[in-house]
């Protein structure tokens, strides 16, 4: 099993992944797929189950917003090293619906070299891909010391006089 | 030039370190060879045929005498003496070792220069117009909105795992020089008839398999809205690209495939969401963006020189250097100088370390330390004194750098091709000599008047053969190497795509074939001042099929 990551330290994880062909059980923290919850169809067991969700990364997450929203956790997939596409889900997911619970990402591209970049768009803890050294990737959220995004706040208060003055060249 | 506060320099120098890290863990066997790929191109260093070659950024083409040294430095220590300057503003060095590519990457940081994005499915270098700030057609100075969109997306977490690159052209001038249709934004900086600033916005050109002449997005977005608006488009783009066939991945199809109407909506519904958040630029971060560039102290006496005129009369090679590499410019008694990098012998584009060093030098005494690369591979020196212009042409000419070619045949735009390339089908530089050989005759030239001839040895489309007035790509057939030529391509305001000939030219037949294509425009033409490309749009392919054929029909 993979290691579950935050910047600076390695955490327990406490939630269990169900498979789509497998009972729920009546209590403790599960990860269900998009499907199987869409399956279940609002017939959830009452009880003391909590219910964390992994979606695929082609969902529109702002178009089923009402469903996600009330989700402790939410775990974003990256199939492969080079797809993007959970990116945007993310930023849409913390900046657009102000989403409260844990943004996780898990998959292909979980990897030291793409951290901060999670890091950036709003993601809360890592599901490290097995071949990645947690040791490290804990540290790997510092290689760069700024950043010109996700806003402009930072441009701005540089550019102005008086802030940071251009170097020689 | 614009110049780097820390908080730039820092970045760069981070991602030194970083790059170096992660060549250090390739080389260990640490980092998967197919990861590493996708960590180098974003460094802009590609694997190809014979050694690794590193695409170094000009963002929109500036460069200053130091930074021009420091790649005249880079030539002479990483490569074999030379560096080639490529269609898109940057630089290509064809020979650097794998290991040394860190510490290429740090000689460049010290000259507030990088290699980020040249390369990768992630947005590339912004380019521009390279007479900026000098073109007399000019609204304004485009290169604070490059710079602003540099920075927004240098390292922009959300997207820097698109389906495919990601290109952005800017122009503000009546003359669209930097080919802003054929990129997958192009971004028109307007005044509207209420006298606002703002944007007209294509989305979705490009060369290349599928070539496309970008359609407009959105005719005015209002100045302060063109980062939020780049997002709204990025974002569409990244969840809605597809991944699944890398010819079929750039924005252009998703554009085509959704259609223009329901593209457009899309980006305005996310625009809509964004619009108002910090992405929207306000009064004074345009200002404060300006007043980090240079400005130049212009000699008010420049225009009463008058020895500018007396060598031109006084010496026909000047003159006719004069004629073909000289602009005008917006204060009196300067013009725009252009440095002609294709020159017998040469491969287009290319340029020594020695002669970076003597045009470095050039551009401090001449032209306030300031360089230029245009897009149809050649250099500028914006802003030089009419009295400066003689010397400074003895000096190019003694360096090689002064065909006067500029804007005619033999100033062809080219790539690589199959002599470095890994994806070429076919070599373009040694057509590019015989086509050279062929119009060597500078007086033939002046004849045939300005014409766009624009070579790629594959279909990626490098060279934009498919916007050239004669387009010729390179084709393999069976281990061969063949020719296809389209006829009436632009990329310019009239941007349109070439229309193919027929049959494609062997690599004997494809420099003749140049030839007959010019025979019939200098025989079919109404009048001297009737272009190449008007000509073509007015009389059609069949007479230039019928001589290009002839004999086959025979």
């Amino acid at each position: 099993m993979s290691a579950l990551i935050r910047p600076g330290e390695v955490l327990d994880n406490r939630w269990i992944e169900i498979a789509d062909d497998a009972d729920l059980p009546a209590s403790g923290q599960v990860i269900l797929s998009w499907a199987r919850w869409l399956s279940l169809d609002g017939q959830i067991p009452t009880g003391d189950l909590q219910i964390g969700l992994r979606l695929p990364n082609t969902l529109d997450v702002v178009a089923h917003a009402s469903q996600l929203q009330s989700h402790p956790l939410l775990v974003l997939d990256f199939p492969s090293f080079a797809d993007g596409r959970a990116y945007s889900q993310a930023r849409l997911l913390k900046a657009r619906l102000g989403y409260r619970g844990e943004l996780r990402a898990a998959g292909q591209a979980v990897v030291r070299d793409q951290l901060q970049s999670l890091q950036n768009c709003g993601f809360d803890s890592y599901q490290l891909r097995g071949d990645q050294d947690p040791a490290l990737c804990i540290g790997a959220f510092a290689d760069f010391s700024a950043s010109y995004q996700p806003n402009l706040l930072a441009m701005r208060k540089r550019l102005r006089p008086g802030s940071h003055a251009p170097l020689a060249q | 030039m614009y110049r780097y506060d820390q908080y730039d320099q820092t970045l760069v120098d981070e991602r030194v370190i970083q790059f170096r890290d992660q060549t250090r863990r390739y080389l260990a066997g640490e980092l998967p060879a197919d990861e590493f790929r996708a960590l180098r191109l974003r460094n802009g260093l590609y694997v190809q045929r014979f050694a690794p070659m590193l695409r170094i950024a000009i963002p929109y083409g500036l460069l200053s005498s130091r930074q021009l040294r420091m790649l005249g430095h880079i030539a002479r220590t990483y490569d074999k003496h030379y560096g080639h300057f490529t269609t898109r503003q940057n630089i290509q060095f064809n020979w650097p070792a794998l290991e040394r590519v860190p510490d290429i990457l740090a000689d460049l940081a010290s000259v507030q220069m990088h290699a980020i994005q040249t390369s990768g499915n992630c947005i590339r270098n912004v380019t521009s117009d390279h007479l900026a700030g000098v073109a007399a057609d000019e609204l304004l100075d485009p290169r604070p909105y490059c710079e602003l969109t540099r920075q927004w997306a240098t390292f922009h977490p959300e997207f820097n795992w698109l389906p495919r690159k990601f290109k952005i052209a800017f122009s503000a001038a009546g003359g669209d020089r930097a080919a802003i249709r054929v990129h997958d934004i192009g971004v028109q900086i307007v005044r509207n008839d209420a006298g606002e600033l703002g944007y007209t916005i294509y989305v979705g050109g490009g060369l290349g398999r599928t070539p496309i002449i970008g359609p407009m997005v959105r005719e005015f977005l209002p100045e302060a809205d063109l980062l939020s608006y780049f997002e709204a488009v990025l974002r569409v783009y990244n969840r809605l690209g597809r991944r699944d066939n890398i010819y079929k991945a750039r924005i252009k199809i998703l554009v085509k495939e959704t259609g223009l109407a329901a593209f457009r909506q899309m980006v305005e519904a996310e625009w809509e969401q964004i619009k108002d958040s910090e992405l929207r630029l306000q009064p004074g971060d345009l200002d404060a963006m300006r007043a980090r560039f240079d400005t130049f102290d212009y000699d008010p006496s420049a225009a009463s020189d008058t020895s500018f005129d007396a060598h031109l009369a006084a010496d026909s090679a000047f003159a006719a250097w004069a004629r073909r590499n000289l602009q005008p410019h917006r204060v009196a008694g300067y013009k725009v100088a252009f440095v002609s990098l294709k020159a017998q012998g040469i491969a287009p584009g290319d340029m020594t370390d020695t002669q970076m060093d003597a045009v470095a030098e050039l551009a401090d005494r001449y032209a306030f330390g300031e360089v230029r690369v245009t897009h149809d591979q050649n250099l500028v020196l914006a802003d030089v004194r009419q009295g400066d212009l003689y010397p400074l042409w003895q000096s190019l000419r003694d360096l090689g750098l002064a065909t006067p070619n500029i804007g005619l045949l033999t100033d062809l735009i080219c790539c690589p091709g199959l002599d470095f390339c890994s994806l070429a089908n076919a070599g373009s530089i040694g057509v590019a000599q015989d086509i050279f050989d062929l119009f060597d005759n500078l007086d033939d030239q002046h004849d045939i008047g300005p014409i766009k001839v624009k070579m790629s040895g594959c279909m990626n489309g490098c060279g934009h053969h498919s916007v050239g007035h004669i387009g010729i790509l390179g084709v393999d057939k069976k281990g061969e190497e063949w020719y296809q030529v389209t006829l009436g391509g632009s990329a310019e305001n009239d941007a349109s795509l070439g229309d193919r000939t027929g049959p494609s030219f062997s690599r004997d037949e494809i420099a003749p074939a140049v030839q007959k294509i010019i025979d019939v425009y200098l025989r079919m033409r109404n009048s001297e001042d009737e272009t190449f490309l008007a000509c073509y749009r007015r009389i059609g392919m069949a007479p230039f099929k019928a001589e290009l054929y002839a004999t086959e029909a025979a």
